[in-house]
């Protein structure tokens, strides 16, 4: 009232009052350091002497020279593909038995949930201990049953399944999501299909699947994004497996065992921070940025949820 | 909680499914046949889901011998174990910067995203869509993304490396994530409510706070769990900004440290294990609704 601002450019003010912590935080705690991932893969860094200008030959060498490189996309790749896959499915089969139970669902509801908020490392350790192959309790029902247990984190082929295994027991939050959205399934359709003579796997393929591909869709496309940034858990099992005893600031070589669990997250961590070749983790970093940007955007295309009540 | 609102619903359709069908032996019959093949299948996959616990915590009170033995059954029951982890070097520092940074990054979280987050959703201005997709990028990209320059910032400019400030700081800033789910809580709140505010003479900031902040509690809620739960949880920042200094080392950064420091006492780590999981389970038990809502409203409430 004091100050003579005009209405549009005191609306304008407001909303840049409110947006400011955004406003701020998005230029100085994303969009300089993105330019500045940019600019450093084109340097050769190494975090004391000043960076100097080396063109594309970070770029070369990831792509040609790095030893590593191949494995961690390959191992990034294979995790996308398998577990994104196997936890939707597991996650959808889940949320169907959920809304199928007629007593106790409050009971098998919090059982089913409960691993997803194990704390990530807590669950990775614990499953590194049961999946143990000489002394877990895992192999030791298993050999009850006359079953020979697998090597699980110790054997580069069952060292990922074992990951898969890991993240299917925290399936708890997308079973709570496919719940939500088959109880959102109009009871009507389900009658009229009925009268129709449909039988279960028609309902479900006709008016159940057709209701809920929206949020499968949002399930495969925020599954891929997390996935691509999967660390913790591979991290942990492979020390924790490969039994190294391991200080702070001692370096090992992740992805134990035979880089079976190293990924690309876990390649720009040792790049950046234990080998100190910024130029190159940095590349690494776009590889990533690229790759999750362009399932963001098809997100975003497909209308899965996440921006159709725009309004 | 919402254990009440869905029991009723599954019991009506129950009753409803018994009397609609025509033939009266047959269809029930069938039905019982269903509910005893539904049970036995959730029963099942109940106890596979749980059993990690339990082998867990059996060994956590084993022996430390009968620890590393395979056995499954501890043979005496060693409640002391508890005590010697807390006992452990570090391990009440780790608990404590847990809690802090949990719960500083937590209140930092909630404060800068209310404010945005309603502008986002209630405000109409040039370019919102725009924010919408920056905010839903950034929440979807890795943070391994722009690590390094973060890092080299924190460390070289403002020497706080070895601390967990690098962490919390930025969280004044809004979390895109919090401000995302957030907004879509919002939505659902009708203008009216906003709009008979300002009739009566309330200026923004009075009707975000008097009337919108307690409208939204809730949403408020599901972000304040999820935000502290993330931090909880948090490994990759620690192990960035203070790896260097054990005496900034939270809980889950320290966890898979603690092998080492006793070469495999597996009873002593389960029990590590089990008290690092602790808050969380107990936090949820408290909250169960509101952190349900929010999952649902993430995934299925555009």
């Amino acid at each position: 009232m004091a100050i003579a601002l005009s209405r549009p450019a005191r609306r304008r003010l407001r909303t840049l009052g409110f947006l400011s912590p955004w406003l701020i935080g998005f230029s100085v705690f994303f969009a300089y350091p993105l330019l500045a991932t940019v600019y450093f893969s084109f340097m050769h860094y190494n975090q004391i002497k000043a960076p100097t200008f080396v063109g594309l030959r970070n770029w070369k060498y990831v792509f040609q020279d790095m030893p590593l490189f191949g494995p961690a996309l390959w191992n990034t790749l294979w995790l996308v593909v398998v577990m994104v896959a196997l936890r939707v499915v597991f996650g959808l089969s889940l949320g169907l038995l959920v809304t199928k139970i007629k007593s106790g669902v409050g009971f098998f509801r919090t059982a089913f949930y409960l691993p997803y908020l194990a704390p990530p490392v807590a669950a990775t350790v614990a499953f590194v201990f049961l999946l143990n192959p000489a002394t877990g309790p895992v192999n030791e029902v298993l050999a009850k049953i006359g079953i020979d247990g697998p090597n699980w984190f110790n054997d580069p082929t069952w060292a990922k399944p074992s990951l898969v295994l890991l993240s299917l027991w925290g399936i708890g939050d997308l079973m709570v999501i496919f719940m939500a959205a088959l109880l959102d399934v109009p009871k009507e359709q389900y009658e009229a299909a009925e009268l129709d003579g449909a039988g279960a796997f028609s309902k479900f393929r006709y008016v159940t699947w057709p209701s809920i591909t929206p949020i499968v869709m949002f399930a495969v496309v925020t599954g891929v994004v997390q996935t691509m940034q999967y660390y913790t858990q591979a991290l942990v099992a492979g020390k924790i497996a490969s039994g190294v005893s391991i200080g702070p600031g001692s370096v090992i070589q992740p992805g134990y065992p035979d880089h079976s669990t190293l990924t690309v997250p876990q390649l720009v961590y040792s790049m950046g921070f234990q080998n100190f070749n910024t130029g190159a983790a940095c590349v690494l970093s776009l590889v990533l940025f690229v790759i999750a940007m362009a399932v963001t955007m098809l997100l975003m295309r497909k209308r899965s949820g996440l921006l159709s009540a725009e309004d | 909680m919402t254990t009440t609102t869905l029991r009723p619903a599954a019991s009506a359709d129950a009753t409803a499914g018994a009397t609609g069908d025509d033939g009266p032996g047959r269809p029930r019959r069938k039905e019982i046949l269903n509910w005893i093949a539904v049970h036995s299948i959730a029963i099942a996959v109940a106890l596979l889901f749980i059993l990690p616990f339990v082998f867990v915590f059996l060994t956590s009170v084993m022996a430390d011998d009968q620890a590393m033995s395979g056995d499954l059954w501890p043979d005496s029951w060693h409640w002391e174990n508890y005590r010697t982890v807390f006992e452990t070097d570090g391990f009440l520092d780790w608990w404590r910067n847990s809690i802090f940074y949990a719960v500083v990054g937590t209140l930092f979280t909630v404060c800068s995203a209310i404010p945005v987050a309603y502008a986002l959703a209630k405000f109409r201005f040039r370019g919102r869509r725009t924010a919408m997709i920056l905010v839903i990028s950034t929440m979807m990209l890795p943070p391994q993304v722009i690590v390094i320059p973060m890092y080299l910032v924190w460390a070289q400019q403002f020497h706080l490396s070895g601390t967990l400030w690098p962490l919390i700081i930025p969280m004044a800033f809004g979390d895109a994530y919090s401000i995302f789910l957030l907004r879509q809580f919002l939505l659902t709140i009708p203008k009216e409510y906003i709009e008979s505010a300002k009739v009566d003479g309330c200026g923004e900031l009075r009707t975000l706070l008097k009337i919108v902040v307690p409208m939204a509690k809730p949403g408020i809620a599901a972000i304040a769990l999820f935000q502290f739960f993330y931090c909880w949880n948090d490994y990759f920042g620690p192990q960035i900004y203070a790896a260097q200094n054990p005496a900034s080392w939270t809980l889950s950064y320290g966890l898979e440290s603690f092998k080492s420091a006793h070469s495999v006492n597996w009873n002593l780590t389960m029990a590590a294990t089990l008290l690092v999981m602790a808050p969380v389970c107990i936090v949820f038990f408290f909250a169960q609704k509101a952190f349900v809502e929010g999952v649902t409203l993430t995934g299925v409430k555009g």
